[in-house]
């Protein structure tokens, strides 16, 4: 094929003239002697192994679960009606569609950078590498990447990081803090008033379900709100001490300074914000009249970023809505993509190094006679190196789809078992029909579907090699 | 070996001596490229060492800490998973198990596809263009077409759970394409050399042994060196034919902890290290056949 670099296309070549009249290989009983002692090993193994059992299989897929009886299409009903099965044809639909492109473009961009810099060698050992570990320890590797707690998990530790930039997370963001007097949480995470406050008027909000060990180290005892001329004057506090009455500011409990408190008007909007001091006593002065209720703004209880699951089954397109085939045909579970990114870590070196060589073949004149006639860098890519490229990018590209129609390691090693249904595919599918349901009809059904699916690969390397 | 086709060294270029400023333009603009690379590798890198590092850190630490947070403090890295998973037995018997499945099927490739190779290109028999278009044919057909009637067939012979299995099985779907490079190879060699000893007097095997086996090395080793990474990193054929046999190979024993226990990281991150350590070995030290055998592996 096009890919083996080192080796040439056979010639054509007239047939050597014996001198001695035999044919090469010697005449008679001899000759067939010397084929059968070349050919026979490797046709023994084709036919008994390969040949055999691929009409076999097809034969099987119209027999029930014992290749006893002839059920007709019944197997192939099963595979395309049964919605477990089902995920898995849809899972590698996305697989082809997505995997065979993403591969092929990102070999393209690293085959062509990779022509601009001095240390190509080592960049293309680094990322070839992976084509030397198994899909199954790829699946190990990438199930650590993907942790879903960002202590564990490099990639959200670094989504993380850069969420909590953006949201800082607050500083009560504990599990079991909540209202205890004077107040009741809502759904958006803030704790409002339960009772009105109008100028001149105080409120009392307690919290509780903080540890002594949560307490900020600045806070100092909490003490009764003073009253405020034309203003609203409160306390946030811990509302919890042995012996002590809710609702009542006791002594020896702690205010809870820095909260975020904000002031709302009747119709929810926020009027002013302030935050509380270190004895938990905050001030709104000069308010307007009219009745408001105070809030401890949601801000305050925001919990740092707790890590994306990037290996379960949730749907990156809104299918919930449907039901019954269009919901398993339309899902995209965020799975699927994950295991995608984790191929194309171990198969982009290959692309890069199949198309980087079809770069290095190039006729560099072409590209030097563009250069001189004043076309762009862009322009030369565009118009001169990437249709010349495009047959080894096709190469590359059906060598992906072939590749992904049979995949099976990575996902029963990356995927872990609460997403593994969602993310099947069709090679794990026939594995647990066939060896684990013993249902030899389906087993072979859905092998007999990998195979017609390669068939017009095999159509056209037939063609090409018969010319 | 002029004789054996290799990809013609594309003409250099001539280099034209960049005056200082054109020079400086050339690195300014090569500087973004750089970066770009630079970050590339460094993420390509990450997922191995993040593996690496986790395989030398007690498991209790994976649950409340990141395995960058010990290269910080690399005093936390020991060598206790590797110690007691290797004290274990277990896995010694994978790695025994899976170099008993691999090296073999290698070697029958190699050997049977260099076989075929020369009955395909240089003795002359009917049907010989026939066999091998359905070679070609073959090349893409999916292992999973044989695993049903060759488990039925394996039973029967009592083949079934054995090592030898497992090995024809490897050794069958790696031909059609092993003996495709190695007839796309010998057909470089020039015939007249064969015609020269076949004048005197050579027999088939003496000219397949003297003259093609040592001029279709190279083509062997990618071969022998892409079969053998196909084989040592197979899951599939070793977990249909090997599922309840007493000894099975790396990536099986690694599989059925991880279906038993789960992610129990300090046995698998070591264990998956383990199964790695010989084909990246193999990697960085044959690199050049290594990518060749790759390269030409792909279409399987």
């Amino acid at each position: 094929m096009a890919t083996v670099p080192a080796v040439a296309e056979p010639a054509a070549r007239p047939a050597p003239v014996s001198i001695t009249g035999r044919g090469p290989g010697g005449g008679g009983w001899r000759r067939g002697l010397a084929v059968g002692a070349f050919m026979g090993p490797a046709l023994l193994f084709l036919g008994a192994i390969v040949g055999y059992p691929t009409v076999a299989t097809i034969i099987a897929s119209f027999f029930n679960k014992t290749t006893t009886t002839f059920v007709g299409l019944d197997n192939y009903r099963t595979v395309f009606g049964t919605s477990d099965i089902l995920v898995a044809v849809r899972n590698n639909a996305i697989w082809v569609i997505v995997f065979p492109f993403l591969v092929t473009f990102t070999g393209l961009v690293f085959a062509v950078l990779t022509e601009r810099i001095r240390w190509a060698t080592a960049f293309k050992a680094v990322v070839f590498m992976p084509m030397a570990i198994s899909l199954f320890a790829t699946g190990v590797i990438w199930r650590i990447v993907y942790e879903t707690d960002p202590h564990r998990g490099v990639i959200n530790s670094m989504v993380g990081t850069v969420a909590d930039a953006i949201n800082p997370p607050g500083s009560y963001a504990l599990p079991n803090i909540k209202p205890i007097s004077g107040l009741s949480q809502r759904s958006d995470g803030s704790m409002v008033s339960t009772a009105t406050v109008h100028p001149d008027g105080t409120v009392k909000l307690g919290l509780t379900g903080i540890s002594p060990t949560d307490i900020p180290p600045g806070a100092t005892s909490a003490s009764e709100p003073a009253t405020v001329q034309g203003g609203v004057a409160g306390v946030v506090w811990r509302d919890f001490s042995p012996g002590g009455h809710v609702g009542v500011v006791d002594s020896g409990e702690k205010g809870l300074p820095a909260m975020r408190i904000d002031l709302l008007r009747g119709d929810g909007s926020t009027a002013a914000t302030t935050a509380s001091g270190a004895d938990g006593r905050f001030v709104f002065r000069d308010v307007g009249s009219g009745s408001y209720r105070v809030a401890v703004a949601a801000s305050n209880f925001r919990a740092p970023f707790g890590g994306v699951a990037w290996l379960g089954a949730q749907s990156l397109t809104p299918a919930d809505r449907l039901g019954g085939t269009a919901r398993t045909l339309l899902t995209v579970p965020l799975v699927d993509i994950a295991a995608i990114v984790a191929m194309l870590w171990m198969w982009g070196g290959f692309a890069m190094v199949v198309i980087g060589a079809g770069l290095a073949a190039l006729n560099r004149e072409v590209l030097e006679a563009a250069k001189i006639d004043g076309a762009s860098e862009w322009q030369t890519f565009r118009h001169v190196t990437f249709p010349l490229l495009l047959p080894v990018l096709i190469v590359v590209f059906v060598t992906m789809i072939i590749n992904v129609l049979k995949i099976f390691d990575i996902i029963l090693s990356l995927v872990p078992e609460s997403s593994q249904r969602e993310a099947n595919v069709i090679a794990v599918q026939m594995w647990n029909s066939a060896f684990t349901a013993s249902d030899y009809g389906v087993g072979s059904a859905l092998a007999t579907f990998l195979f017609v699916l390669v068939v017009p690969v095999i159509v056209v390397n037939v063609r090409r090699i018969r010319g | 070996m002029s004789a054996v086709a290799t990809p013609a060294p594309s003409p250099a270029l001539p280099q034209r001596r960049a005056p200082g400023r054109a020079r400086l333009r050339r690195v300014l603009r090569s500087t973004p490229v750089n970066v770009v690379l630079v970050v590339v590798a460094v993420l390509w890198l990450t997922p191995t060492v993040g593996l690496l590092v986790t395989s030398f850190r007690p498991g209790q630490d994976y649950l409340s800490s990141g395995w960058w947070q010990a290269l910080v403090h690399p005093a936390t890295l020991n060598l206790d998973n590797y110690r007691h998973i290797l004290s274990g037995g277990n896995i010694v018997d994978a790695l025994v198990t899976t170099v008993l499945i691999t090296v073999p099927a290698t070697l029958l490739v190699v050997l049977v596809a260099s076989l075929a190779g020369y009955g395909l290109v240089f003795l002359r028999w009917p049907g010989r263009d026939w066999v091998f278009l359905v070679l070609v044919a073959l090349m893409v057909v999916p292992l999973q077409m044989g695993l049903i009637p060759v488990s039925l067939l394996y039973k029967h012979l009592g083949l079934f759970g054995t090592i030898p299995g497992v090995v024809l099985y490897h050794t069958a779907f790696g031909l059609p394409f092993a003996i495709f490079l190695m007839r796309n190879f010998y057909t470089g060699i020039p015939r007249d050399l064969l015609e020269a000893a076949r004048i005197d007097g050579a027999s088939e095997w003496t000219m397949f042994r003297r003259i093609v086996l040592p001029l279709g090395m190279p083509a062997l080793a990618s071969l022998a060196i892409f079969q053998f990474l196909w084989v040592w990193n197979d899951l599939l054929v070793s977990l249909v034919f090997l599922a309840s046999a007493p000894h099975q190979p790396l990536t099986v024993t690694i599989f059925s902890q991880l279906r038993q226990f789960g992610l129990n990281i300090d046995v698998i991150s070591t264990a998956s290290f383990i199964s790695m350590i010989i084909p990246l070995i193999v990697f960085f030290a044959f690199q050049r056949y290594f990518v060749r055998g790759v390269l030409a592996g792909a279409v399987k």
